[in-house]
């Protein structure tokens, strides 16, 4: 948990919020700082309360209880449109009966500037999204990609101290949605301020942001790096939502303070450190420990390796053309493991069937409650 | 399957025009009866037509009663349209239903019971009264054309707008406003229609000043009026089929600008 | 997915704003609406002498309305005629529906629709009046037929009673029929069709087991816009019904403004609307049943 930025006061600060939709318990006390120029991402499935909380931010939602805190200053009572946040909605919502320069420079109508100057902004706006050129054009007349730009554009010309985006590329095709990924991580980096990105997409918040919260039923489960959440989840529940994730019946018992031994089902017993117990243990109960498929490599004929190794049948392969994904039954264990292998030079796709020697690291073991 | 269908959808189109068909035949006719055969062409009912004060008094009365009934009807299905499409609030499927409710009454019943209350209240029957009649039938049209504009809106828009500085009455100016205008302008068109043509509701409510279909709901009875009527008619048809593709346009218009599709006509 | 329901987010009770913008035309509604027609319930329960009122509640109109053969015909003949003519005019306008939602192309279709509509957008009164022009004694019809010399002499049955009404009638409403089912068409997956015919069904029953029971909600959506609005018609029992066309509303106007019985039109009138309410709710309830088939 490195972090070598210092500890300014967060541009964000949520501090025990609740929100209620009747008897709907929609947010159960969040709390967390959201720092000054940091990409952030909320996800989570659908109905976790993501969507709520950005919208919390952004002012279209009370608070029941707790506090919001931008830059310092308390949000209570402060309507949507005096907020300095900005946000692109999911539908892009861009005005169909304007053009897109009229769509870029709608929030600039109270802002007291001249003609020329607006006109001006909008041109820089849409250059830094790459629309230049664009102004004159019928705003529903654009692709899907377009039109998020230009979502962008308008509300990035306001200037505000935070952008929220509510899944914005959920609407787009595979292709559009990668280059946009790309796009949008640029960008933050070229104008400097927080985003805050709601998706349900894990690829995606892994790819683009600094740090993510994990929220599952109205609760923020995790709030870490990529890194540190791939690595090391504190709950089966994030291991499982990121990435893949094997799971095996293990027990724990403590040797010392920073040795903690686990008799895992299919792998033998192994030593772990105490940064890979986010669930504590508990003495003669069954726990579960998940490690990830590309932690194990499936050993081909006369190799050999200084690390542990089981041993296993291959039940069922996917050929990926750049990796292959075993499902490989271990001795002991019922249900198959995920290993993922590089496809290099010289190594054999192996047949269903085959015998196979899974080579595994401790240090990539994590113990669940 | 397709050819007898065709066949009968013609034959069915052509009993439909029919009887129009025949009103400028005759409204052109040199005859005081309405039949056959045609006798000569001539200009004199349309004539006839210029030199009666009654009706030029009876057609701006309409005019006039039309006009403020579709304005009338239009903002009461604007504020209906929106709290329908916007809002949930108990007890608004019966509120809608009764707001509604004059589409599924016969409106001979509609008639008589605005008269008993009008009555009973003491009030004299003139241009106001219909007024009051045409806005309770046209508005729950208003609010169906109504309706599928705002819902056809975007529900973001509204707070895109307000999350870029706009106040709530702002927003509903600048954005909601102008993408529902096809269906206002839907709407006061078609309300005007209803208030223009409707007969029975002006006939009990209407004072000594008689609207159009009052009035010539008077004159048929005298047969030597019937070709002035035929003429009349003929305008009056013109007219509708004008306001009517007029209507058609702008809200063509109306969806290029905004890029909705199209949806086969009012519906 | 969104999560949860959506709130306004402005800080005031979506109810509240709700109400506040429905107030203005609820309260119209009320006032014009409700209160007369409960004043029309309530006068059906008094009676009148001339000029006086006399508010002691009684059922006397109710029963007479019922007994009376000539207001018991009268009743009888209007829903017979709104009958006929709902069953004409929905039957003619089935296959002209079917016709234009599966064999005239997407591009055209607003066409035929814009023309079916258009005779219904001019006036109401000048079309009854047609009629009673072309159906007269000395009228188009006939002066037409006996010039081709197909009849010897005009024909009378076709002016003056009931028969005139249904035929102008099932001519006025036509369009009314039309469109609610064009629309329930409209929205049938045209991939039923062929799944139907791929398991084996021809081109009638396909039709039969198919498209019919799904426009059904958009047949009885027609039968309801052509039954109530006729049924309460005026205009043309008068210009072409004669004495034997008279329909309810003619009585109930009667009534009122000639006979000076307010109380006993409003009783007409709140027979009218039961008859109305009792066929709806068939129709209705039908409907559901038709619904309920499919889920």
């Amino acid at each position: 948990m490195k972090d070598t930025r210092t500890e300014a006061r967060p541009i964000i600060s949520l501090e025990g919020v609740e929100k209620y939709y009747g008897d709907y318990h929609a947010l159960r006390g969040i709390s967390a700082g959201i720092r000054q120029g940091e990409f952030f991402s909320l996800l989570g499935p659908s109905g976790c309360g993501k969507t709520t909380l950005l919208r919390t931010i952004a002012g279209f939602e009370d608070l029941s209880a707790g506090r919001l805190f931008i830059d310092g200053q308390d949000m209570a009572g402060v309507p949507a449109n005096r907020r300095p946040t900005n946000m692109v909605f999911q539908s892009y919502a861009i005005f169909p009966h304007l053009s897109v320069a009229e769509n870029v420079g709608f929030g600039l109508r109270r802002s007291g500037l001249s003609r020329a100057d607006k006109a001006a902004k909008v041109e820089v706006a849409l250059a830094m999204v790459g629309l230049a050129g664009f102004g004159g054009r019928a705003a529903h007349a654009l692709s899907g990609g377009q039109r998020q730009r230009v979502a962008l554009a308008r509300a990035l010309i306001l200037e505000p101290k935070v952008l929220l985006l509510d899944e914005p590329l959920s609407a787009l095709d595979k292709k559009m949605r990668d280059q946009m990924q790309v796009e949008l991580r640029r960008l933050q980096r070229q104008v400097g301020i927080t985003f805050i990105l709601v998706t349900h997409d894990q690829e995606e918040a892994l790819i683009m942001s600094d740090r993510i919260a994990v929220m599952f039923e109205g609760r923020i489960a995790q709030l870490d790096t990529p890194q540190m959440l791939y690595r090391r989840p504190v709950t089966r529940q994030v291991g499982e939502f990121i990435g893949v994730m094997n799971f095996l019946p293990a027990r724990a018992t403590v040797t010392d303070e920073t040795h903690i031994e686990v008799d895992v089902a299919g792998l033998g017993r192994a030593v772990i450190g105490p940064d890979q117990l986010p669930g504590g243990w508990h003495p003669g109960q069954t726990q579960s420990v998940g490690i990830r498929p590309e932690t194990m490599s499936i050993l081909f004929p006369g190799e050999t390796t200084d690390r542990r190794v089981a041993t296993g049948v291959v039940e069922d392969l996917a050929y990926y053309g750049d990796m292959t994904y075993y499902e490989v039954r271990l001795e002991g264990v019922e249900r198959p493991m995920t290993i993922s292998m590089k496809n290099l030079v010289g190594r054999p796709v192996l047949e269903r069937g085959t015998e196979a020697r899974v080579a595994w690291d401790a240090r990539s073991l994590v113990l669940f409650a | 399957m397709k050819r007898p269908l065709r066949v009968y959808a013609i034959l069915y189109l052509c009993f439909l025009y029919a009887p129009i068909a025949l009103l400028p035949v005759f409204a052109f006719n040199d005859g005081t009866v309405i039949a056959f055969p045609l006798k000569g062409f001539t200009w004199d009912w349309f004539r006839q037509l210029a030199g009666i004060p009654a009706l030029h008094a009876a057609v701006l009365n309409s005019l006039k009663i039309a006009v403020i009934s579709a304005i009338l009807a239009t903002c009461l299905g604007v504020l209906a349209a929106r709290a329908a499409t916007r809002f949930a609030f108990p007890g608004k499927k019966g509120v809608m239903g009764l707001i509604m409710l004059p589409l599924v009454l016969p409106e001979i019943i509609v008639a008589v019971s605005l008269l008993v209350v009008l009555l009973q209240l003491g009030l004299s029957l003139g241009a106001w009264t219909v007024i009051l009649g045409h806005v309770l039938i046209a508005t729950p049209f208003a609010i169906a054309i109504l309706n599928s504009a705002f819902q056809g809106l975007d529900r973001s828009l509204e707070e895109v707008a307000v999350d870029l500085g706009e106040t709530k009455w702002s927003s509903f100016r600048l954005v909601t406003l102008p993408l529902v205008m096809p269906g206002i302008i839907s709407s006061l068109l078609i309300a005007f229609t209803i208030s223009l043509d409707e007969f029975i509701i002006a006939f009990f409510l209407t004072g000594t000043e008689p609207t159009l279909p009052v009035y010539l709901w008077g004159q048929m009875r005298f047969p030597q009026r019937l070709p002035v009527i035929m003429a009349l008619g003929t305008i009056l048809v013109l007219a509708s089929v004008l306001l009517l593709a007029i209507a058609e346009y702008a809200r063509r218009r109306g969806a290029a600008r905004t890029g909705q599709k199209e949806a086969g006509g009012f519906l | 997915m969104s999560d949860g329901n959506r709130g306004p987010g402005f800080g005031r009770s979506e109810a509240a704003q709700g109400y506040l913008l429905v107030a203005t035309p609820l309260a119209y509604a009320l006032l014009l609406l409700a209160a007369p027609l409960g004043a029309i319930l309530l006068f059906s329960f008094w009676s009148q002498d001339y000029l006086t009122i006399d508010t002691t509640l009684t059922l006397k109109n109710y029963r007479e309305a019922l007994s009376d053969p000539l207001y018991r015909q009268l009743l009888l003949r209007s829903l017979l005629i709104s009958a006929a003519v709902t069953a004409a005019t929905v039957l003619a306008a089935f296959p002209i529906a079917y016709y234009v939602s599966f064999h005239v192309a997407p591009s055209r279709k607003a066409m035929w629709i814009f023309l079916i509509t258009i005779p219904f957008w001019t006036s109401y009164l000048i079309r009854v009046f047609l009629w009673k022009v072309i159906l007269g004694y000395n009228g188009v019809f006939n002066t037409t037929l006996l010039g081709l010399g197909i009849i010897d002499e005009p024909l009378t049955f076709i002016l003056y009673n009931a028969n005139a009404v249904v035929i102008t009638l099932a001519h006025a409403y036509a369009p009314f029929a039309i469109l609610p089912i064009f629309v329930a068409l409209e929205k049938i997956d045209r991939s039923l069709h062929e799944a139907s015919q791929d398991l084996g069904e021809g081109y009638l029953s396909t039709f039969w087991r198919v498209t019919l029971p799904l426009a059904m909600p958009g047949v009885v959506a027609a039968v309801l816009i052509v039954f109530i609005p006729t049924i309460g018609d005026y205009v043309t029992p008068v210009l072409v019904g004669g004495p034997d066309g008279r329909m309810i509303a003619n009585m109930i106007q009667t009534q009122f403004l000639r006979l000076n019985n307010a109380p006993m039109g409003a009783a007409l009138a709140v027979l009218t609307m039961a008859m109305v309410t009792v066929v709806a709710l068939v129709f209705v309830f039908l409907n559901r049943r038709y619904l309920r088939g499919r889920e």
